[in-house]
């Protein structure tokens, strides 16, 4: 380094001292936007390029143009993955109220509430891989918790995971159990930082209850909910984990959203269609793009405001 | 305080309360209590259909015992720790750095790399899928733990960057303007003064990092193969394939793959739930 | 005559000592990649790996068994990447991907040596592709119906030879409160046996392989009539209910407890069978019975393999470990009952002493004119193979949606041929 005669560095080459504002942050960024550059971005625009292509990964590409978005148009699975996925950005959701309910509910002050809290929260620390396991067989069609549930009701018996119509739904409800626990903590912390004056002087204007909840409280953890309402939305889109332990995309590719069906056509065990995978990849980027560009936007207007 | 304090209540809300929330959690841990039992029940209570009732002999020692001794575990385990730890060192230390650089240098552009880093952090990761694979098969990394650590550590640089930048823009400017005017050299800037504040920081992001990589699943499906390199989560797969249908060694299994993390979380609660709301409450 | 024994004993010797000889010139290593990862064929593949290690003193063999489902995503990635020097596969078109990329070594040298061309030709024609050969047979396998002989002598059934018969049985066997077969449809490939056996029996062997070739359409009225006896045995209640949420593992319970009482299924089942411990008074094993009777009786006998990498850095050592495990003695071995537990290739090996490999053998040595084919994801291309196999699983849901699901396989095969 230049600057070894410490702690004035008067032996630094004039240039480098004159410069020194300039060069030191690019000097600190250079290795992580390297990287960054290297494995993240590049590899993005890599994908846009390969979908252009036909490939099974072993020979050489051969340029076809838009063929592989116009296949996409008119297939079926691709469909059935995109409406999927757009159940999965709905239901996904529910994990926001879900996990302030929770929040509320465990706001006090009593005996042993720090253990419940952690525990309450436990579950997004396990890996999907497992939460998935451990729900299939919760949904087992012959032995699994839930129709002995249903039987000691006398409701008969569900297979979730094998009817079609309630298979995306079963696995976004075994999503939804970590996900709440997430917001859950999200709001815990944002309570904390809830202004006592303020909810007591709307105490003394007689607000009560959901009133209270929706006009002082609410406002006020709008940072939290922001931050919920981002983890959530990626959180969905990026919904692999569970598909694939769950039920692998099926029945029938019933439960397919567009991140397993990419990694079904280029990388499964029949699948030779990198190309066609990167198509995929690229509309389920477009998705996320709109909620990428609205997270900039507030960040940037934040920003603005700030220093 | 929201909602109104149980000890301003009535006495009989508050025992209520009390008595309610060890229900609610046993509850929500339902699914959770049910594996940790299956874990030390005897096979012979799934052949005979006993699934959810009392086990009705402990074999939790067998059970764990032939998931440590008779089975590929062990080694899946260690490969996750070889793979996390480095990883969790890489993204902290290249993000102190880049987050050091954009929260406190004013520089053209300075908006626009930090969106960079955001934008990446929030892609659906899957979009790499294809040309990562073809970066480390080409750099012959593929099916090593380095390929995978390489990886993580590039990508967990967007969310870090944020994380960082973030925090090191609300520590007090005036102290590196102090050592500035002083004539301190930017790096020792880095080194001794702002360093040294962002501990905090520092064991929040390796917590939540650590429990991140140590539960991916999707980049261990696609960068590795084998007993050799992949970490547990996939691991799980092919050890759950060894007992198929044995759901007392495979609830064992998920129980040893899953502890890692939540020990994590329990030894360093604080830091990990610091780490998970700066940006909520900043 | 004495004089030509011993000519010929001194010959052989002489054979022996060159055999040993170029053995003993093996060195290095021998990286092996193998699938075979259940319990016994992964003794199998062990004890083989350490046999051959101790028969070339030099050569050091180093086995990596790789979960069997994993293997089959995983093999593009380390032929391209991280070649071995030997690897498992599967035969017919299940090859092609890594054929038409250069990815496997043109073996032919190896079936020009008589020890092979002689005793390994029946499966010659699966192992060619453009003319060439690319790997090697270790061992093929049946497939048929394994049923619960006590439960059809308690209902007086016998092993149906005609496709009235199967209904019938299957209808008592319905009407005594239990299912006719069961089976695991998470992973579709089970379905895909279904359609093989039905429509080699309705439509031909020579018309099943036309139909994978992607030279028929899927809307055919043939194929049609392969769906509409399909169909019978699905309104009968044949299958078990939510087999679209087992595994073909998971699905052997309901046959162990009794609840249904035969699987289609390839011999690989016997084991768990035995093991989960039905005893071989309880299960028994018949061939897929006729149901035209115009076409001739075919078969499915999956052909399991092993390849050579091109990128392989040993092939030396490599083409002797193919010479190796195509022996007779080797194979032998390998196929027993306490082994695999399957049926060599090599016409010189003995079939072990099995009830139910014998009937198999006995099967498809003669009593399958018709041809044998490998198994419907092995000679339809992958993705015709994917896509067609799903459909089949919905159909066995929702037979309702059949034209639906033919159409989609006809666009389908427009689009892969």
């Amino acid at each position: 380094m230049a600057d070894t005669s410490m702690p004035h560095s008067d032996g630094a080459p004039g240039w480098i001292r004159r410069n020194r504002q300039a060069l030191a942050p690019a000097l600190f960024l250079l290795p992580g936007v390297l990287f960054f550059l290297f494995y993240v971005i590049f590899p993005i625009l890599q994908s846009f390029n390969l979908s252009f292509y036909r490939w099974d990964g072993l020979g050489d590409p051969v340029y076809v143009g838009v063929d592989n978005y116009v296949e996409l148009l008119d297939d079926r699975a691709f469909e059935v993955s995109l409406w999927n996925n757009f159940k999965w950005l709905l239901m996904y959701l529910l994990a926001i109220p879900a996990g302030l309910a929770i929040a509320l509910f465990l706001n006090q002050n009593v005996f042993g509430i720090r253990l419940y809290k952690s525990l309450f929260f436990f579950p997004f620390v396990i890996s999907q891989v497992v939460v998935g396991l451990v729900f299939s067989w919760f949904y087992d069609p012959t032995f699994g918790l839930l129709n002995q549930i249903l039987g000691f009701f006398g409701l008969g018996t569900l297979n979730v995971l094998g009817d079609p119509n309630l298979v995306t739904y079963g696995i976004i409800v075994a999503g939804l159990w970590p996900q709440t626990a997430y917001c859950m903590i999200l709001y815990l912390t944002g309570l904390n930082a809830v202004d006592p004056e303020q909810v007591e002087a709307a105490r003394l204007d007689g607000a009560k209850g959901l009133k209270m909840l929706w006009y002082v409280i609410i406002p006020q953890l709008r940072p939290a909910t922001f931050i919920a309402f981002v983890v959530t939305i990626i959180g969905a889109l990026r919904s692999f984990d569970l598909i694939s332990i769950m039920t692998n995309g099926g029945p029938f590719g019933s439960s397919r959203v567009l991140s397993f069906y990419m990694f079904e056509k280029a990388l499964s065990e029949y699948g030779f269609r990198m190309g066609y995978g990167a198509a995929i990849a690229v509309v389920l980027f477009l998705i996320m793009l709109c909620f990428i560009a609205y997270f900039l936007w507030s960040m940037y207007q934040e920003e603005k405001g700030g220093r | 305080m929201f909602p109104r304090p149980i000890e301003k209540s009535s006495p009989a809300w508050a025992a209520t309360y009390q008595a309610l929330v060890p229900m609610a959690l046993v509850l929500w841990l339902l699914p959770l209590i049910a594996v940790a039992v299956f874990s030390i029940k005897p096979d012979v209570d799934f052949t005979s259909g006993n699934y959810w009732g009392w086990p009705s002999a402990f074999k939790g020692f067998e059970n764990y015992g032939k998931v440590f001794f008779a089975s590929d575990m062990p080694r899946y385990l260690m490969n996750s720790v070889l793979i996390t730890v480095p990883t969790v060192i890489g993204a902290v230390a290249l993000s102190c750095m880049t987050g050091f650089a954009l929260g406190v240098y004013k520089f053209r552009g300075n908006l626009l790399l930090f969106f960079m880093f955001v934008a990446g952090n929030f892609v659906p990761f899957q979009i790499l899928m294809v040309p990562v694979r073809d970066l480390t098969l080409d750099m012959g990394l593929y099916n090593t733990k380095l390929g995978l650590v390489l990886f993580h550590v590039a990508f967990q640089t967007g969310f870090c960057t944020l994380f960082m930048r973030n925090f090191i823009r609300a520590l007090p400017f005036e102290l590196i303007e102090a050592a500035r005017v002083e004539g301190v050299a930017e790096w020792r800037i880095f080194w001794f003064i702002v360093l040294p504040l962002m501990k905090p920081a520092i064991a929040a992001l390796s917590v939540l990092i650590f429990t991140f990589i140590w539960n991916d699943y999707f980049w261990a499906v696609v960068l590795t193969q084998g007993a050799e390199s992949q970490p547990v989560t996939a691991g799980i797969t092919s050890f759950n394939a060894q007992y198929r249908a044995a759901y007392h060694m495979m609830s064992a299994g998920s129980i040893v793959a899953a502890l890692p993390p939540v020990a994590m979380f329990f030894l360093m609660q604080r830091h990990f739930i610091a780490g998970l709301t700066l940006g909520a409450v900043k | 005559m004495n004089l030509l024994k011993g000519t010929a004993a001194g010959f052989a010797m002489a054979v022996g000592l060159a055999a040993s000889a170029q053995a003993a010139d093996l060195s290095g290593t021998l990286k092996i990649f193998s699938d075979m990862s259940n319990p016994a064929p992964r003794a199998v593949m062990e004890k083989l790996a350490a046999d051959f290690d101790a028969l070339h003193p030099n050569l050091t063999v180093e086995l990596t068994v790789i979960d069997r489902e994993a293997y089959k995503t995983q093999i593009r990635n380390f032929l391209t990447a991280n070649a071995p020097d030997v690897a498992n596969w599967y035969a017919a078109n299940r090859m092609r991907p890594y054929v038409s990329a250069g990815l496997f070594e043109d073996v032919s040298d190896l079936w020009a040596e008589p020890a092979i061309a002689d005793n390994l030709a029946s499966t010659k024609g699966a192992m060619t592709l453009d003319g060439k050969q690319w790997g090697v047979p270790y061992t093929y396998y049946q497939w048929g119906v394994y049923y619960r002989e006590d439960i059809y002598k308690e209902l007086g059934l016998e092993e149906p030879k005609d496709w009235d018969t199967f209904k019938a049985n299957c209808q008592k066997i319905i009407d005594s409160g239990k299912k006719c077969f069961t089976i695991g449809t998470k992973f579709l490939w089970t379905a895909g046996g279904w359609f093989d056996y039905l429509n080699m029996r309705t439509n031909g062997y020579d018309f099943h392989m036309a139909l994978t070739n992607g030279e028929i359409a899927w809307t055919d009225d043939r194929v049609k009539q392969t769906f509409a006896n399909w169909r019978e045995l699905i309104d009968m209640g044949a299958f078990i209910d939510n087999h679209q949420s087992y595994s073909w593992q998971e699905a052997l319970p309901f046959m162990v407890n009794g609840d249904a009482a035969g699987y289609l299924m390839g011999n690989f089942a016997v084991a768990p069978l035995r093991e989960a411990g039905l005893t071989d008074e309880q299960i028994d094993f018949y061939q897929f019975p006729a149901i035209n009777p115009d076409v001739a009786l075919a078969e499915d006998a999956p052909t399991d393999t092993f390849h050579i990498p091109s990128g392989a850095q040993n092939k030396e050592a490599a083409r002797e470990f193919l010479r190796y495990v195509t022996s007779a003695d080797v194979q032998t071995a390998i196929n027993a009952g306490s082994a695999l537990g399957q049926l060599p290739v090599n016409a010189s090996s003995s079939v072990d002493n099995d009830e139910m490999l014998n009937q198999g053998f006995e099967m498809l040595s003669s009593n399958s004119p018709g041809g044998i084919a490998q198994f419907f994801d092995r000679d339809a291309p992958a993705e015709m193979a994917s896509v067609a196999m799903e459909g089949f699983q919905e159909f066995m849901v929702f037979p309702d949606n059949l034209d639906e699901i033919l159409d989609r396989l006809e666009k389908a095969r427009g689009r892969v041929y």
